[in-house]
């Protein structure tokens, strides 16, 4: 199950942790990225927190946090190849997992066919 | 104000470009291999860039050398005809109104190519200057301008017909035609590569745009690589390293300007006699993270500069950045700094410019 927020970010449940990135669209929007500061192992995050900072060549973009949780792992191969997440943003380009997430607050994102529809009316 | 379109608008949406407004033009950020593939390419091969918003002014009449002696602070009556000069337009305080280059076409005939965002001052300026006998016009609408830049530059001329002998050497200009087109040619840019900038009737842009696109090697570019090549090459950008605020001297061409007392010009006085309140000097981080315009920069946590412009080095692999700093602290190169990037600070050493020193810019073709 992938849910997407109105910022551009998914969220992917695998069993007891959540995957968090950053959309395609938002991916493609940004252009060349060239840095990711992804979140410390072990630090809580609640819904809409400042969770990363993704560089690219023009700007610096804060993700947000879509579910709270607590980080489990970062992305490890981001550091040297930040442009994983334009060559792969909804697999491969994952910012970090979190661990601690109350599946409940999963309701108030959207299902990946309501994203896109959202994506064409904005 | 209404954005304005360039002649090349439709040809760069063609080509996916992605769309900015820049000084209150709309233009090609960026193609569809994005940024880092256009600078590399620029760096390797050869790109054009629509720099269509740029303006062009021109200065004729009888006397018109020994007027605009007396405005620019490098002197234009020394400056042979067929080339080109890098200038300064001033306050009176000596502050950077404008920064850009005058072409002599002939004894008293001048092109001076302007940045876009600031051409109507320019022109209000000038025309305060000059004599009223001294004709300017604004040619900006009727011209269009292409950059072609990149060390296969001249190759792609010469692949077009010309001969080596006949391009234009280092900041010289010709009159030429491409695509049977009438154009000035000059061998000058803003990438720190071999490069050309191309001056034509606005009317035939798109015709001399696809020509060149046509060439192999050849793949357009946007302002995005267009920045970040400049950045590496720590040429200043109006506006970031230089402003009304600043001297040309804080912007680090105190060794361009021949300050002696027989030169004239707005603002001199105070070039000669007033000591810089700042220095612009460059810097190389360790890291991928750039710190942007507006960072503050500090040594053993106390203020020492600002960021003027920072980005990512897609020739380096790292960030760099040129900041403006109190000239008191009497900053040199291997200097150790720490510049303020969101919630954090990352380490920089001060470096001289340029960052990127393999640039073939002023290889012969």
């Amino acid at each position: 199950m992938r849910k997407f927020t109105k910022d551009h970010e998914w969220v992917k449940i695998d069993g007891d942790v959540a995957f968090i990135g950053i959309s395609s669209h938002a991916a493609n929007e940004l252009g060349d990225i060239t840095f990711v500061e992804t979140p410390e192992e072990g630090t809580d995050f609640i819904v809409g927190d400042a969770l990363a900072v993704v560089e690219s060549v023009k700007a610096a973009s804060d993700i947000y946090a879509p579910i709270s949780g607590t980080v489990k792992e970062a992305n490890p191969a981001l550091e040297d190849d930040p442009g994983m997440i334009n060559s792969s943003p909804e697999e491969n380009g994952w910012i970090c997992k979190l661990e601690n997430f109350d599946i409940a607050e999963m309701d108030a994102l959207m299902d990946e066919d309501v994203y896109r529809t959202y994506l064409k009316d904005s | 104000m209404e954005t304005k379109n360039t002649r090349l608008t439709k040809n760069h949406l063609e080509l996916n470009a992605r769309m900015v407004t820049f000084s209150g033009w709309n233009m090609p950020v960026q193609y569809s291999e994005g940024i880092i593939a256009e600078h590399n390419h620029t760096r390797n091969k050869v790109s054009i860039f629509d720099i269509c918003h740029m303006g062009e002014l021109r200065i004729t009449g009888d006397g018109a050398a020994d007027a605009m002696e007396l405005i620019f602070p490098r002197s234009v009556t020394s400056q042979k005809v067929g080339t080109c000069r890098y200038n300064f337009l001033l306050t009176d305080t000596g502050t950077v109104l404008d920064d850009l280059i005058i072409y002599r076409m002939d004894n008293d005939d001048f092109l001076v190519v302007v940045n876009a965002g600031t051409k109507d001052g320019d022109i209000l300026r000038l025309r305060e200057l000059l004599p009223e006998h001294i004709k300017m016009s604004d040619d900006s609408d009727s011209t269009a301008k292409i950059d072609l830049q990149g060390p296969k530059s001249g190759e792609t001329l010469v692949n077009m017909g010309f001969t080596k002998e006949e391009l234009p050497g280092y900041y010289k200009w010709i009159n030429t035609k491409i695509a049977g087109e009438s154009v000035l040619l000059s061998r000058t840019g803003y990438t720190g590569e071999i490069g050309f900038e191309l001056y034509c009737n606005a009317e035939h842009a798109e015709k001399i745009w696809n020509y060149l696109l046509e060439q192999p090697n050849v793949k357009p570019a946007g302002l995005g690589a267009r920045d970040t090549l400049r950045l590496e090459m720590g040429y200043p950008l109006y506006g970031h390293e230089m402003n009304t605020e600043t001297t040309p001297i804080e912007a680090g061409f105190g060794g361009m300007l021949k300050l002696d007392n027989n030169r004239q010009f707005p603002g001199c006085k105070q070039l000669r006699n007033g000591a810089p309140t700042k220095q612009l000097l460059g810097i190389i981080t360790e890291g991928r993270r750039a710190a942007r315009e507006g960072a503050e920069i500090t040594i053993d946590e106390k203020h020492a500069g600002i960021v003027t412009s920072g980005a990512f080095s897609p020739s380096l692999g790292v960030a760099i950045a040129m900041g403006s700093f109190d000239p008191s602290l009497s900053l040199s190169p291997g200097k150790k700094v720490k510049l303020s990037v969101g919630r954090s600070t990352i380490n920089g050493t001060i470096t001289a410019m340029p960052f990127y020193e393999k640039g073939s810019v002023r290889i012969s073709i």
